[in-house]
């Protein structure tokens, strides 16, 4: 069984609002049950409670598996990077260190990297991951193109992103403001950009000084 | 290396690109043999098949011819010493004990059948080396692993699972006491 071709994964982080449902789902999914492969992260704590939940971008092209000295990271044929192989897994830490989305980890207890595998026993059967069935503001959604487009006018979908001289495309995409003006994603510029936020609590600050 | 995609057993839109963006064929041999994708990492070419057929079938015949040798070699050498493992009156008659022959061997066991009547095995059955019993009322020595019977008289096994004899110990009274004096190993 395969993930359906017309069903995709979106991550729209602007809809997210940290109420950690996907991370508790994400613990009852059969395949690595009682442990969450989601990384719910503050965007910048001490100026926004921004969060933005963080699941396997499944690149085109992983870097996990390219990295990978112990063969232990395959991608199926729809494009899903599966969790190291147990067998193989030498716990060498290379995938972690070098996943540009920051999201294997490593379970040092089980000598076994574990990541995010889009929920592959349901994927795989048409059902929803666990995180995009359960989330309340749909900021995890797992549907069709037409269905996105339609319940999202104002938000268009991306799946290349850029990291320094790396191009990744990747089989998740990334809902961004429909008026931004790239197809491409600069993750390195996006951090010398101000959180959003960030302006509210200087003007703030400026008046306590006042 | 075979191409399993060119051979069409493998859809081609599902290969991942490699992140240099050349083509496949110019890419590095370890590339090659590594591949991210499931079904190529998990393709097994005819040729790949026939080579560990052909390896593993050598190593096995390498290793008869080993153990020809080995056994050609060990046909030539010395019995060990002699040495006391028991006094005489230490068993009863249809008594048994347990000694080591030469020093640091697998245990053997001694068995009195009469009055000067001795005899001596090695206790591991020939079968999956559990223990052997003696079982002196039915002239016999048991396993009780997978009930393997041998005759007490010569070794040779009589039912279950062992095909081959318990390797005998040759013993001897000297005096009022009990010799070993060298190894049978059984004929194969």
């Amino acid at each position: 069984m395969a993930v359906p071709d017309d069903l995709f994964f979106y991550v729209d982080p602007g809809r997210c609002i940290g109420c950690q449902s996907c991370v508790q789902a994400c613990m009852q999914c059969d395949t690595h049950k009682g442990q969450s492969m989601i990384q719910l992260d503050y965007v910048d704590k001490t100026t926004s409670t921004q969060t933005v939940p963080m699941v396997c971008m499944h690149c085109d092209s992983p870097t996990c598996a390219e990295v990978c000295p112990a063969d232990a990271i395959k991608k199926t044929e729809d494009g899903v990077v599966q969790s190291a192989r147990k067998p193989r897994c030498i716990a060498c830490n290379n995938c972690v260190i070098a996943c540009p989305f920051g999201v294997p980890k490593m379970n040092t207890g089980m000598h076994l990297m574990m990541k995010c595998d889009m929920c592959y026993d349901r994927t795989s059967i048409g059902l929803k991951p666990m995180c995009a069935s359960v989330c309340p503001s749909q900021a995890l959604a797992f549907g069709t193109r037409a269905e996105i487009e339609v319940t999202r006018p104002n938000s268009k979908a991306i799946d290349t992103f850029q990291f320094g001289n790396q191009t990744i495309r990747t089989k998740v995409k990334l809902m961004v403001p429909r008026d931004h003006p790239s197809e491409v994603l600069d993750v390195t510029e996006a951090l010398h950009q101000p959180t959003i936020g960030q302006d509210a609590i200087e003007c703030v600050f400026e008046e306590e000084e006042r | 290396m075979i191409d399993p995609i060119s051979k069409g057993q493998i859809r081609p839109d599902s290969r991942t690109t490699p992140p240099d963006g050349r083509p496949h064929r110019l890419q590095p041999k370890w590339r090659k043999d590594f591949p991210i994708d499931t079904g190529q990492d998990e393709y097994v070419s005819r040729r790949e098949l026939v080579k560990f057929m052909v390896l593993t079938s050598g190593a096995f015949a390498v290793g008869q011819f080993w153990l020809v040798v080995r056994s050609l070699m060990r046909r030539g050498e010395a019995q060990p010493p002699a040495a006391p493992v028991a006094e005489v009156g230490e068993l009863p008659i249809g008594g048994a004990k347990t000694f080591h022959y030469p020093e640091g061997s697998p245990p053997r066991l001694l068995v009195r059948l009469g009055e000067n009547r001795f005899v001596a095995y090695d206790q591991q059955c020939t079968h999956l080396l559990c223990p052997v019993v003696p079982a002196v009322k039915e002239g016999a020595l048991h396993c009780p692993c997978h009930h393997g019977w041998f005759d007490i008289e010569t070794g040779e096994p009589t039912a279950g699972p062992p095909r081959r004899a318990l390797p005998r110990v040759l013993v001897e009274t000297r005096g009022d006491q009990v010799w070993a004096t060298g190894v049978e190993e059984p004929q194969t």
